[in-house]
């Protein structure tokens, strides 16, 4: 896609001078404490025009979300989303010959650019990739020669006449079909698909391995990073995330579970084993200590829209990488510093595997990601200003502005913040979305996915 | 709102000076490492290595080790082989599970609570 046809809305984006406002928008899901597992949401992931918002679940489900047209009674109010289809992607497996259950959960959603009238999207859960197509229909026919409207066949000999069937509108009907399912091509879990921009091919990761695939053919793909060893005994790192650059369709990124990203072009060969580019921050030994290694995992790694960037989660931090220097990151940003001195804790309740995924505004200037206690970070890159937000129930009136939140972490507790040792860890946000256009934000918590915009003036 | 952008991490950077009582300047990841080693002495120099890294490629319940089975038939050599206990927690050990132990996977038939 030609960037200089992206359009973007720059008039309220990250308002010069002015603090970023935010205000509750829409909630979706149930109030109830008692969570299903089945319904915790797994990813959320906005299409290319924003029109369309899609979460996965643990159960193996797809919701999307449609935006409405805008009210023109009520011009504050930005159009709201409301469910447009719903289904059932993927089912629980076995494995037999591994003896091994193949869970449903989906993983990573993501949206083909639109070409026609119907929209699809890439769904995958450990195994099985599926392409979906979701179609609209609001004309059916009528006056059918050969059949009643009931569907029962007519008897010929009554027939003497030919007419033509009509279509008539008829209340709009939403059908999601899977067209392709692409199997068998991961012996470890899937972490990341991305799509190229060529509309052609799309990757697929897992821990071990980088797959290409084209969009047309399920029976074959192509092998392009192995990082298996021939002993496993010598394994020491994994795949955790992997992306096509935005604009370069020969170029895509991987990140590893040591804190390094990979940077590889697919014109130099066809096993990219050998990458192009390393991007490692490098690390002053006399830190180093037992939790260095797990807390330098990335569990994601973003391009910025322009192409230029690449951002990067870890456990504590977000980094802002600049493809042309492998060196070190241009920015870092701290998550949640304070739990560095907790990590002890947050090792015994796996709390330091937390994948949390992060993500950039339309025009490249604030990143956004997750925290615990359904805190989540911004970080306006320009401006070098932060905020702390909170999704709750409690700020879910229309149109209620968000209040910062702080985490205090000395002695004194200030009214309104709140301790690291207050803080619930069993509310984490670890999916995050932003629209690719204007200044509206999807953030999950466990089981419910928040809808906040930007206050309009 | 203004927060800190560091460009660095927070941690200690100088190296310690050790003395007899205590360190007044070691890094909280540092301390907490201490605290790990004193609570599970046992675990090993390689906390990012081999072991952690094959149990996260082994995510997913195992319901049949063929290890387990075959030690497990070893054992009871002539006697029956044992069905089911009451209590369906152990899988693994002395148990050969059958597939009436284990939890009913099915697919969620309801609909999703976003949709609600």
């Amino acid at each position: 896609m030609n960037s200089a046809n992206h359009k973007i809305r720059t008039s309220n984006l990250s308002r010069p001078g002015g603090d970023m406002q935010w205000c509750f928008s829409q909630v979706k899901g149930a109030i109830d404490d008692d969570v299903a597992e089945a319904d915790i949401i797994s990813t959320v992931e906005f299409n290319h025009t924003g029109e369309l918002l899609a979460t996965g679940d643990k159960g193996g489900r797809v919701v999307i979300f449609q935006q409405e047209i805008d009210n023109k009674n009520v011009p504050q109010f930005r159009s709201e989303y409301n469910v447009y289809s719903t289904f059932q992607s993927h089912e629980p497996e076995f494995d037999y010959l591994k003896s091994l259950e193949i869970e449903e959960k989906i993983n990573k959603i993501r949206w083909l650019p639109q070409k026609n009238a119907a929209q699809f999207l890439l769904s995958t859960n450990d195994k099985t990739i599926k392409l979906w197509k979701i179609s609209e229909r609001d004309k059916r026919p009528e006056g059918y020669n050969l059949k009643e409207e009931d569907g029962r066949y007519r008897d010929p000999n009554t027939i003497t006449a030919l007419r033509v069937p009509v279509l008539i509108p008829m209340d709009l009907m939403v059908e999601a079909s899977p067209r392709r399912v692409f199997a068998n091509a991961h012996t470890y879990h899937i972490n990341s698909i991305s799509v190229n921009s060529d509309n052609e091919t799309y990757l697929s990761a897992d821990d071990l391995r980088v797959n290409l695939w084209n969009l047309e053919i399920t029976d074959r793909s192509f092998n392009i990073v192995d990082i298996k060893p021939a002993n496993m005994e010598e394994l020491t790192e994994v795949i955790t995330a992997a992306e096509f650059h935005p604009h370069q369709c020969n170029t895509f990124v991987y990140s590893s579970s040591k804190g390094t990203i990979r940077l590889c072009d697919m014109r130099v060969s066809a096993l990219c084993d050998k990458h192009s580019k390393l991007f490692e921050e490098p690390e002053n030994p006399s830190n180093r200590s037992f939790f260095s290694e797990i807390i330098s995992s990335i569990s994601d790694v973003k391009f910025s829209h322009n192409g230029r960037y690449m951002m990067t989660r870890d456990y504590l931090s977000v980094k802002i990488w600049d493809l042309n220097m492998e060196s070190r990151p241009v920015e870092t940003y701290q998550v949640h510093e304070y739990l560095r001195s907790k990590l002890c804790s947050l090792y015994e309740n796996d709390c330091i595997f937390d994948k949390f995924e992060c993500c950039w505004n339309g025009n490249d200037s604030v990143v956004m990601t997750g925290s615990y206690n359904n805190f989540f970070r911004m970080f306006d890159r320009g401006h070098r200003r932060d905020a702390t937000l909170e999704a709750s129930r409690e700020n879910s009136k229309p149109l209620q502005v968000l209040k910062p939140r702080k985490v205090c972490t000395g002695g004194k507790r200030k009214k309104d913040e709140i301790s690291v040792d207050s803080l619930d860890f069993n509310k984490k946000i670890l999916h995050t979305a932003w629209h690719p256009q204007d200044n509206i934000i999807a953030v999950a918590t466990t089981n419910n996915l928040y809808i906040f915009q930007d206050k309009v003036n | 709102m203004s927060g800190d952008n560091d460009e660095t991490q927070t941690a200690e950077e100088t190296p310690v000076e050790e003395t007899e009582s205590q360190d007044k300047v070691i890094s909280p990841e540092k301390a907490e490492e201490a605290k790990f080693k004193a609570r599970y002495p046992s675990l090993g120099h390689k906390p990012g290595g081999s072991d952690l890294l094959r149990k996260r490629l082994q995510k997913g319940q195992k319901y049949f080790d063929s290890g387990d089975y075959n030690m497990a038939k070893a054992k009871i050599k002539n006697k029956q082989l044992p069905t089911a206990a009451p209590e369906k927690t152990e899988i693994t050990g002395d148990h050969i599970p059958t597939p009436q132990d284990l939890p009913q996977r099915k697919p969620s038939l309801v609909a999703s609570k976003l949709a609600g």
